[in-house]
């Protein structure tokens, strides 16, 4: 059960800044040490990135994680967008279709302790991100 | 948000925020291309102290500022990334490659100045 639960509609490069400030303030809060929430910051920045470039307009909704001996936080990219057709594609380093550097997903996965991906092509995109408090 | 760029003899030095959006750091990539072609410098100075993310898009926009200040004939010089930046930065894949990179302003300085006497 998570107790917070902050949403940021992302339609423009300045949602991405709000994104990330935001992540960065949930996650100190939630005891994360400052190095950590940098890795947060920075896998939240490429996510809702994703969303602006590929699919116009999103949300990043971040929420705490309450395990059962230990808390982290789950940050939840979801868009509208037209999907990855090959999502085993989209994970591998140094693959790209619009163009950019094509190392956001997989650099997002090494930032971050879990990652789910579920994509439908004209459907749109929901990535899931968790990081534990070591 | 403006980001300050500031001249000092043969160098320019760019100071960036913690909050700058894609397009300011657009806008901060023409106007520094525009200012060394302006005051013929020879050097320039990117200080990140303060940026607390460094994501794919301003590593590639801090590169690309690099190398078309390098076909212009001046050289540049990143600054102050912070340690926990650089592990985000290493994690995520970013390599800043071909790029010059120093411990902060002063040492930047230094790299440059030794560079104009190699180039002279």
């Amino acid at each position: 059960m998570s107790r917070v639960e902050i949403r940021v509609t992302i339609s423009s490069d300045q949602d991405i800044v709000v994104a990330r400030q935001k992540g960065r303030s949930l996650a100190l809060e939630l005891g994360f040490s400052s190095g950590d929430a940098t890795l947060i910051a920075t896998a939240i920045s490429e996510l809702a990135r994703n969303i602006v470039s590929y699919a116009g307009s999103g949300h990043i909704a971040l929420q705490d994680l309450q395990g059962s001996t230990r808390v982290g936080i789950t940050v939840t990219a979801s868009d509208n967008g037209p999907g990855i057709p090959s999502v085993s594609q989209a994970l591998r380093d140094g693959f790209s279709t619009s163009g950019s550097l094509g190392l956001g997903l997989p650099g997002v996965r090494r930032l971050m302790d879990e990652f789910e991906i579920d994509s439908k092509p004209g459907q749109g995109t929901k990535v899931v991100v968790k990081k534990w408090r070591p | 948000m403006e980001v300050p760029i500031l001249k000092q003899g043969a160098v320019l030095i760019a100071t960036f925020q913690a909050a700058l959006s894609d397009a300011d750091l657009n806008h901060l990539r023409s106007a520094l291309v525009q200012q060394v072609v302006r005051f013929r410098s020879r050097g320039v100075i990117v200080d990140v102290t303060a940026m607390d993310v460094m994501d794919s898009f301003a590593s590639r926009t801090l590169r690309e500022i690099a190398h078309m200040i390098r076909l212009r004939g001046a050289e540049t010089v990143i600054v102050g990334i912070q340690p926990e930046v650089a592990f985000a930065m290493v994690q995520l894949g970013l390599t800043l490659e071909g790029v010059a990179t120093a411990l902060d302003l002063e040492e930047g300085l230094a790299y440059l100045n030794q560079k104009f006497k190699t180039m002279k």
